[in-house]
């Protein structure tokens, strides 16, 4: 397995594992676009849509008497009938009342079906020359050609290059189309631009994780990518790192062992990266999530029951006397303690202070910070705290 | 039409409409919640589901892929809701992420296992076999009316034809409020009826519709007529019962035109050989929808 | 102050709210609310946007969760009660290209008397068709629902709720973008509502109609900011604390004061 990571383990192992560290980095980067603009699964649509192509090109390629099994000719093939899937895509959104959902689900299946029916028409026509275009649809690196991997790896750089030097407007239009707009950018001609670099990426792609799963590549790091930054630009280039490292890391592994193919390997640990992010990132992941929600919900509910103390009400919910009773502001019984009393008073001194607050001329515009939990000691300083006193007691003078 | 087409059409024929239509019926209301990529989804993850019933009874039984497929299906759609919601990532996103390991992970587990005695392989999974069914006991129509000769039909017939009479029961009987929360989830919440469970209901169901059709079909065709006769339906008509039975109809005529197209269309421009039927199927199916895309009654809001 | 108003017994209230708040991610939307609908009574919720006006009807109505509180209707737990309940939703929460007719709409309100299988009969047509026709809609009962307009289409929900027959009508913005001859006829349906006893809450946003078509006021902006007849309620001071510096002093003279 060492041997393997450090690329020491055969010429084609080697290849494999560059090629597909390339593929992976390009996809993951050019996969943020198509995510951030929530579109990914169009990429599905397209890459279903790439198996007539694929066919076509095979029948025609031995109609003119060349090898059906070229690269270059199979990718152009593809490429072609991918575009005509997302015009269809795009054809049924824009002219019919159908959604982008279904209009995805009827290309894809559809095209894919009509793959399929080409197919088998291929293997009948070649009998005795086994096509192997099925090794498409999962992918398959075994005895990938060292000029395959070059064109995969520079198709992939040559995308790569593309999409960053898009990056600004293609930014801007998933962020906010109406804006950009505003700003001079053709929201339009900016999709077809993701969509054609999606397209290209899927082609490239092809050969090694098959049509199947090359979606994967494009969803799976940007979805990652997105757990560790809010800024739009360092999702790209996380995404790119995750996208080449589960390449890389993928094609190794299954360079080890025979039965781990490697489009799925590549793809599961790409998920692998997916599950730690959601679970851990500090910012946007579960666990975190679920300790500030319970400590948050904690926090409502202490601050309500201290609240009804103050004011002598019944205290309703189960979980807040309970919070209440361990936090030893109130016996068993429900009697505050005198630790309780105190901090119940405080509570209402507060909410009486952010009353007043509200109804103060000039300082009625930090009212929008009364959140019900942020405490009007961090808001106010000393002074206005007095201020807010004095016309407190006034006003209760005044009743 | 006589002997020839009830021993070698009749059955394939019969399951690829009941396949058809068991899916296109939770298809129509997975396609009014913008759900149709549910479908989707679910056909992808069947091939986990069937891979790791297999490695865990040993042996290709129906009953326990069917089960496996089925948890296989529920288990993504858990992943997908709880990814976007824990998460927070966009439900398109959710669902890549998720139908595409699983997949990833039943082609791992293929391959790892030792499936080289039976008949169990990625390409079965996604076109089906439906030519192969053929009703080899019989000898002519008259064969429908021989208990001995129907008992050799082939066991996916009647497997299709129950898991479409359930199928056709649930969108019945829970018809009311299929249609409630689909429109207007906040109003059916008040009316007491259990949103969350009708959703769940509405999943189930077209898990097993996929389950039970891919068995006999293959998963593009699960996907197809998830998606392509209701969106046709939707194109054709402004009242939910009659876009039921459109598609109803589309999925049916979808099936029986791709399965004679598959056969017997290669005959007629001087081939052999037959190609794949429920890719044909799968086609037809797309040619309906682009011909009332186009000149449909309702094709736009 | 809410000590002296009538009307606060929580069991006799058609909905008392104790301390709900509600949150979307850790932002409090709704802050420790309490709420006590007079019987018999149309009672206004106002508040700047984004106060928590609709969220406020949707928790108490269990439609999204709390993160704590206590909602009774008519004295007892809200499962007991939901069929007392009509509610009608803002309308934009629909997707109103949906394949259905607005007699279809309408009849499922009667959702509770139908079940699942139970036969449409001609009663429930009939019931329908009054309905609509109480919200001057009769001549659409076969229209498809993608060709009404706004308007109608707040209409038409306000039918559904009639068909309900309930007796606490919650409705979210009824008055959102619809034509003026359709804010007649709906402010019209509801006093003739409380008129048969009924209780109405509704989520407005349009102060100047307050006073002319309600009888309570209840405040949020966030936290309750007030709640009574409007006679007591509804004054500058209450006003100018709900929405801050979003109005000028003289603006809140002139909508508190009476017409």
């Amino acid at each position: 397995m060492i041997d393997a990571l450090l690329l020491q383990i055969g010429y084609n192992a080697t290849l494999v594992t560059l090629g597909s560290a390339a593929l992976g980095l390009a996809a993951g980067a050019t996969g943020t676009f198509l995510f951030l603009r929530k579109r990914s699964l169009v990429a599905d649509a397209v890459s279903h849509a790439t198996l007539p192509g694929l066919a076509l090109a095979f029948m025609l390629m031995v109609a003119l008497g060349g090898d059906g099994r070229n690269l270059a000719g199979l990718m152009f093939g593809s490429a072609l009938s991918a575009w005509v899937g997302l015009l269809s895509v795009s054809w049924l959104t824009r002219k019919t009342r159908l959604a982008e959902d279904a209009a995805i689900g009827a290309v894809l299946s559809v095209f894919f079906g009509f793959g399929i029916v080409l197919l088998t028409v291929v293997q009948t026509l070649s009998s005795g020359r086994q096509a192997g275009l099925e090794s498409f649809l999962l992918g398959s690196t075994a005895g990938m050609l060292f000029s395959d991997a070059m064109l995969i790896a520079a198709g992939g750089l040559t995308v790569l290059a593309s999409a960053l030097a898009l990056r600004r407007p293609l930014l801007l239009v998933a962020f906010d189309p109406g804006y950009a707009e505003t700003q001079g950018i053709n929201v339009q001609r900016m999709d077809l631009a993701i969509m054609t670099l999606v397209m290209a990426i899927t082609v490239v792609g092809l050969k090694v994780v098959g049509l199947i799963l090359i979606v994967a590549l494009l969803i799976i790091p940007a979805a990652t990518a997105r757990f560790w930054s809010n800024r739009a630009d360092r999702v790209v280039l996380l995404a790119g790192l995750f996208g080449g490292l589960s390449g890389y890391v993928g094609a190794a592994i299954s360079a080890t062992a025979p039965g781990l193919p490697t489009g799925p390997i590549i793809v599961l640990v790409g998920f692998a990266f997916f599950i730690a992010s959601l679970l851990l990132s500090p910012a946007r992941g579960i666990l975190s999530a679920v300790v500030r929600h319970r400590a948050y919900q904690r926090h409502v509910h202490l601050r309500q029951g201290l609240l009804s103390l103050a004011q002598n009400q019944p205290v309703y919910e189960a979980m807040t006397r309970c919070l209440l009773r361990r936090a030893g502001l109130v016996r068993a019984d429900g009697v505050p303690t005198a630790k309780g009393h105190s901090h119940a008073a405080a509570a209402l001194r507060d909410e009486t202070r952010w009353q007043a607050l509200r109804s103060s001329a000039h300082l009625s515009e930090l009212s929008a910070r009364d959140d019900g939990l942020t405490l009007i000691l961090d808001v106010l300083t000393p002074d206005q705290i007095a201020e807010l006193d004095r016309r407190i007691t006034s006003e209760q003078r005044a009743i | 039409m006589g002997a020839e087409f009830v021993i070698l059409s009749l059955a394939p024929l019969l399951i690829g409409i009941f396949a058809a239509v068991a899916c296109a019926l939770p298809g129509n209301f997975l396609l009014l919640r913008r759900q149709s990529l549910i479908g989707d989804a679910i056909s992808h993850v069947v091939l986990p589901g069937i891979v790791v019933a297999f490695l865990l009874t040993g042996q290709i039984a129906a009953w326990p892929m069917m089960l496996g497929a089925a948890g296989a299906a529920l288990v993504a759609v858990v992943l997908i809701e709880s990814i976007r919601r824990l998460g927070r990532v966009d439900v398109g996103a959710a669902m890549g992420v998720v139908f595409t390991s699983m997949f990833a992970a039943g082609v791992l587990l293929l391959e790892q296992s030792d499936t080289s005695s039976v008949h169990l392989d990625v390409e079965h999974a996604l076109y089906g076999n439906l030519e192969s069914l053929i009703w080899l006991d019989a000898t002519g129509w008259s064969s429908l009316l021989d208990p001995v000769a129907l008992q050799g039909l082939p066991p996916e017939l009647p497997r299709m034809a129950l898991t479409l009479l359930a199928v056709a029961c649930f969108t019945w009987i829970f018809w009311r409020p299929l249609k409630l929360t689909t429109f207007d989830e906040g109003f059916a919440r008040t009316l007491g009826i259990p949103v969350q469970l009708i959703s769940l209901g509405l999943v189930v169901t077209a898990a097993i519709a996929a389950v039970a059709a891919f068995d006999a079909v293959g998963s593009i065709i699960v996907i197809a007529m998830f998606i392509c006769p209701p969106a046709t339906a939707r194109m054709m008509t402004n009242r939910l019962s009659a876009q039921i039975w459109w598609s109803v109809a589309f999925a049916a005529l979808s099936a029986i035109l791709g399965y004679v197209l598959a056969g017997y269309g290669p005959l007629w421009f001087g081939a052999t050989d037959a190609v794949s039927a429920a890719g044909m199927i799968a086609t037809v199916s797309g040619l309906m929808l682009a011909v009332v895309a186009t000149i449909g009654p309702h094709r736009t809001a | 102050m809410t000590a002296a108003l009538p009307h606060t017994d929580p069991a006799q209230s058609p909905l008392a709210i104790r301390g709900l708040t509600v949150s979307y991610g850790e932002q409090p939307v709704v802050f420790s609310v309490d709420m006590t609908v007079q019987d018999g009574a149309m009672t206004a919720i106002i508040g700047p946007n984004g106060a928590g006006k609709s969220t406020l009807l949707k928790a108490a109505l269990n439609i999204v969760k709390p993160l704590s509180g206590h909602v009774t209707v008519y004295g007892r737990p809200l499962a007991e009660q939901a069929h007392r309940i009509a509610y009608v939703p803002q309308r934009a929460s629909v997707d109103w290209d949906f394949p259905t007719e607005v007699l279809d709409v309408v009849l499922m309100g009667l959702y509770r008397d139908l079940g699942l299988l139970g036969r449409v009969r001609a009663r429930h047509i009939t019931h329908a068709k009054e309905c609509l026709a109480r919200v001057g809609m009769e001549d659409f009962a076969s229209r498809q629902i993608g060709q009404l307009s706004g308007g109608q289409q707040q209409r038409v929900f306000l039918a559904r709720a009639l068909a309900q027959k309930a007796d606490l009508y919650l409705l979210d913005e009824p008055f959102a973008g619809v034509d003026a001859a359709t804010e007649r006829a709906i402010i019209d349906v509801l006093k003739s509502l409380r008129a048969e006893g009924k209780t109405v809450v509704a989520v407005h946003h349009d102060l100047s109609t307050v006073r002319a078509y309600f009888d309570n006021v209840f405040l949020i902006n966030r936290r309750k900011m007030g709640e009574g007849p409007i006679a007591a309620s509804f004054t500058p001071e209450t006003v100018q604390a709900t929405y801050g510096g979003r109005l000028a002093d003289g603006q809140i003279t002139q909508l508190t004061q009476e017409a």
